[in-house]
């Protein structure tokens, strides 16, 4: 760390030029030479040496750097600290490598390309997300892929039950092709349209939102904002509601796309604000609050919540008190709520009432109104995710203005679009598909819940998602993060079960793990119970 | 950069909550001469029958002039049957629930042997280095997100498309700085040049992370030759920084032997660190005329950057839907021959059609090769050799002629009086009505001055 030492050393010069002379105690600390050398002398030479040494440090790298291209940090540097997704760090850190590594000898005459001067660089932005790679939620995910889990031609492999990515759907008995009318000539659906979505996509969408809250709200279509996937959509608020250097305050366990959808690109930060399993994980405004002053104590500027209703990995849906005090809360601090509501559609507890941020600010100020947005994955309630639409809604025209200029980098395509039309214009096709949809979740949950039940495993209650969110503290070896890897571990290596890890979701208690199971079909489910079993047993031996 | 250190209490007092600077800031671009012609348009478009006195759309890049090729045949295979092949609603399902950001294989099969196809097979690409994205302009974006970190740089050179200016700096915080070319060598890229605008960089401190060239070049309407791609390349690896190469109208050539991609030069080079700095965006927006797809690609010749890419494309994924509609497409080796050689055939004649209907008004363009527009040189009828002088003849020629062009100025050309105009986005007879406005302009223009 040759950098900091000329730094300290002209600080203390001018710490010493500001207090004058006179040897003192404190000079002696500070300036070495002081002690060696009495008096002026001592002050004189303390103050010239690491100056000169200073000085003389820099024009010798300036000299060297001049000498040799400007090679970045080669790729990638396990040294450099680039686990931080703010790029102006990992960029400084950069240079402390540049600074470290020795210049090569390079020929003068570099007419041919073969003579370079060593492995170019990526942006510090780049480096963090190679280095994301090897999380638990990306391992499980790369295991299911090289030996995905079918009843009949692999009933060996690894069942995903991490995220929800499907590749069967053998349940749906309903044809799609019946709704989809043969609207797909070319003509109208080649040239450019609104980056942001065909207005009859987004009275679709609205429709289908007001669906989802039993027409208790009704969308406006021109407060939407179309883009491909949730993911971008959480990415495109983010740059709106926040500068780089900024964050937003996060309820946890939370969902582990956040980590990559609000930081990476953005370089806003995330502030976790743990909830517990006493609470049965329910927000708590004590909390939240104190999250928020210790954030602005270190001086970081809050510039909004992110909740997701139904929460994301619980499954617990907001009441109205919840999301009332979150309104206060916000407006207390004159801060954005993100409302990520992707799974309102899947609501499949008997009785279970979705409330959506919309119906809490329908009667609200329009200054309040302004800081709520919502999300909302069209994808997700059709459980068509490949066709990657999902929305962003707004009471905020500043907002909406910025999102659909951005949608320009992140468009729906138009074949796509003109098929959800067809697809979802027909009410019948919707309801049918929705309703389905969601008794199939809920028999699905149930056997999932009564298997573990019998395996003496708890869950808390899911009503809407895809997700169960599961305590296996009683099976690990060690009440810590460790033991938590190493039971999900066993389960994706003996079980060979993809499950994800509380600590992707950043849960501040070891041993919970979210189970997804919109993939399960009810055949499934004693298979799935077979696998944890299995690992449940090598836990207790 | 620490974090911000100044805790405002005016934030408590002020009722209004605040947004980013992102969201506010005009980096956009959309406020631009480049942009508001188009608001122009879109107020008061021409339609043959319907208002043959309204603005004529040349303003916008888009390929209309081989459609019919596209429709004859998707109309040849049903819809259904194109879409879904024989596996009917459940191929449907199949597609639908697919998810992956790798892209489908076959689909980027068939990109692959189609970019392969463009550039008369003298280069290869691996369709595991290919990562899909929701159009060019995304991948522009996600280029400069992976190689420059805020407040660096990209050399680009001028003019260049307007687009740039919202897709490379708007998020990314990543800074533009000019590679100045002008008319006397017919704007193409000289070395001093590269060197200048280095210069000019690191003598603001900032750091150099690539040049971004688009090769054929936009708004130039002209293939980038092949000494200078060779200089640039080598400019690249002296520095030691990326080279971006956005080849978004490679497809649109008017002969095949008049362009070098800088794949073609990669494709001799055995040393690793020299491939791995070059990195290509592609689309078919232009060659196909389907910019409502949103279909992009990035093909880098680095490990890294396509991990990298790959994962960062989740922000901005094609669909499923989409790729498979157009995998079978590109795939057939028959239609694509005769569609690439018949939409160059057709975007020459049109080339040739305007570039003559302008010379008989003594009207000079730059000589071009490719692409959808021309680069016209109107710099005789400026009042003043300025920027304002500029707009006000591109105001007149929007308000009088109707006529929608993009100035030179929003190009950030550094010579006044140029103007790009598009010529592919609109039928032949469009076409003549817009080249008999401008006689009828020039007509009147030489009677005012003969009086």
């Amino acid at each position: 760390m040759t950098r900091t030492e000329p730094n300290r050393s002209s600080k203390s010069e001018s710490e010493n030029s500001g207090g004058g002379g006179g040897g003192t105690t404190a000079m002696r600390v500070i300036v070495p030479l002081q002690g060696v050398v009495q008096g002026r002398g001592g002050l004189f030479l303390g103050s010239v040496i690491p100056c000169a040494f200073f000085y003389f440090l820099q024009f010798y790298l300036k000299r060297n750097r001049k000498n040799e291209p400007d090679s970045g940090e080669p790729i990638p540097n396990p040294d450099s600290d680039s686990a931080s997704p703010d790029p102006t760090r990992s960029q400084s850190v950069g240079n402390l490598t540049e600074l470290a590594s020795l210049p090569r000898s390079l020929s003068r005459i570099l007419l041919s390309p073969r003579l370079s001067g060593g492995a170019v660089s990526v942006s510090g932005r780049a480096s963090c997300v190679i280095k994301g790679g090897d999380s638990p939620y990306h391992v499980g995910q790369k295991r299911v892929e090289e030996d995905p889990y079918d009843e009949s031609g692999n009933p060996d492999g690894v069942i995903e039950l991490g995220s929800a990515h499907t590749t069967k759907m053998d349940w749906v008995s309903e044809d799609p092709g019946e709704a989809i009318s043969d609207g797909l000539c070319m003509s109208g659906i080649a040239s450019y349209e609104p980056c942001h979505g065909l207005i009859e996509l987004k009275t679709a969408v609205a429709g289908f939102m007001s669906e989802a809250t039993k027409n208790s709200v009704s969308f406006d279509p021109s407060q939407l904002v179309l883009t491909s996937g949730a993911a971008s959509a959480i990415e495109i608020l983010s740059f709106c509601l926040a500068d780089s250097g900024n964050a937003f305050l996060v309820p946890t366990p939370c969902s582990p796309g956040y980590d990559r959808d609000v930081k990476w690109r953005t370089g806003v930060d995330l502030i976790h604000v743990p909830c517990r399993s006493a609470d049965n994980f329910n927000i708590s405004m004590l909390v939240l609050d104190r999250g928020f002053y210790l954030a602005k104590k270190r001086g970081v500027k809050i510039r909004g919540v992110i909740i997701s209703n139904p929460w994301n990995p619980t499954g617990t849906l907001l009441t109205r008190e919840n999301l009332y005090a979150l309104l206060d809360f916000a407006r207390e601090r004159n801060i954005h709520i993100i409302s990520n509501e992707v799974f309102a559609g899947s609501v499949h507890e008997e009785g279970g009432e979705f409330v959506s941020m919309a119906e809490i600010v329908d009667t609200e100020e329009n200054v309040d109104r302004e800081r709520v947005h919502i999300i909302y994955d069209l994808s997700k309630d059709l459980s068509f995710p490949g066709l990657r639409t999902a929305a962003i809604y707004s009471f905020n025209e500043s907002v909406l203005s910025a999102s659909r200029k951005l949608t320009t980098l992140s468009p729906v395509s138009s074949p796509t679009q003109h098929l959800l039309i067809s697809a979802i214009s027909s009410p019948k096709f919707v309801q049918r598909f929705v309703k389905t949809n969601r008794e199939r979740l809920m028999r699905v949950y149930t056997e999932l819940v009564k298997g573990l039940k019998e395996l003496g495993i708890e869950c808390t209650r899911s009503s809407g998602g895809f997700f169960c969110w599961v305590d296996m503290r009683g099976f690990m070896s060690s009440y810590s993060e460790k033991g938590e890897i190493e039971l999900w571990n066993k389960l994706l290596n003996i079980g060979k079960i993809n499950v994800i890890p509380g600590s992707c979701c950043h849960c501040i208690e070891p041993g919970w793990f979210r189970l997804c199971f919109s993939n399960l079909s009810e055949t499934d489910v004693p298979v799935a119970m077979n696998r944890i079993r299995k690992v449940c047993e090598t836990c207790k031996s | 950069m620490g974090l911000p250190l100044m805790i405002n209490n005016d934030d408590d007092n002020n009722n209004k909550v605040e947004l980013s600077r992102v969201a506010v800031s005009d980096t956009h671009g959309e406020d631009s001469p480049y942009f508001a012609g188009w608001k122009a348009y879109d107020e008061n478009p021409y339609d043959e029958s319907h208002n043959p006195s309204g603005v004529i759309q040349m303003g916008l890049a888009e390929n209309q002039v081989s459609f019919d090729l596209l429709e004859s045949y998707l109309e040849k295979k049903s819809p259904e049957g194109s879409l879904w092949e024989s596996k009917g609603s459940r191929g449907f399902r199949e597609n639908a629930l697919f998810q992956d950001y790798h892209g489908l294989k076959n689909f980027r099969q068939a990109m692959a042997s189609f970019m392969e196809k463009i550039r008369g097979g003298k280069a290869r690409f691996d369709p595991d280095r290919i990562v899909l994205t929701a159009g060019a302009t995304a991948a522009n974006e996600l280029l400069t997100f992976i190689l420059a970190n805020p407040n660096d740089a990209l050399l680009v050179p001028t003019p260049y498309y307007p687009g740039f200016d919202r897709d490379l700096r708007w998020r990314t915080g990543v800074r533009i700085v000019p590679i100045h070319c002008d008319s006397s060598n017919h704007f193409q890229i000289t070395p001093e040049a590269l060197e200048a605008a280095y210069k000019t960089a690191r003598d603001a401190n900032i750091r150099v992370r690539g040049v971004l060239i688009t090769n054929p070049s936009n708004p130039l309407g002209a293939t980038v030759q092949k000494k200078v791609l060779e200089d640039l390349l080598d400019f690249c690896v002296r520095k030691n920084i990326h080279l971006v190469s956005d080849e978004i109208y490679s497809g649109s050539v008017f002969h095949a032997s008049e362009f070098t991609s800088v794949a073609e030069i990669v494709e001799n080079i055995d040393d690793v660190s020299v491939k791995e700095r070059v990195h290509i965006v592609y689309s078919l927006s232009k060659d196909l005329g389907l910019p409502g797809f949103r279909v992009g690609t990035i093909y880098s010749y680095n490990d890294n950057v396509v991990r990298t890419a790959r994962r960062m494309s989740s922000f901005t994924l094609v669909s499923s839907q989409t790729q498979h509609m157009l995998a079978s497409m590109l795939s057939d080796e028959e239609f694509t021959d005769k569609y690439i050689r018949i939409n160059r055939e057709r975007l020459r004649r049109r080339y040739e059609t305007i570039v003559e209907g302008l010379k008989k008004e003594g009207i000079e363009c730059l000589q071009g090769n490719a692409g959808l527009f021309c680069w016209m040189n109107l710099g005789f009828l400026l009042n003043t050799n300025t920027k304002e002088g500029e707009l006000e003849l591109w105001d007149v020629i929007l308000k009088e002629l109707k006529l929608n062009i993009s100035p030179g100025s929003s190009c950030h050309c550094s010579e006044f009086g140029w103007f790009r105009v598009c010529f592919a986005n609109m039928s032949e007879k469009t076409l003549k009505i817009a080249l008999k406005r401008i006689h009828e302009f020039m007509d009147r223009r030489r009677k005012v001055l003969n009086c």
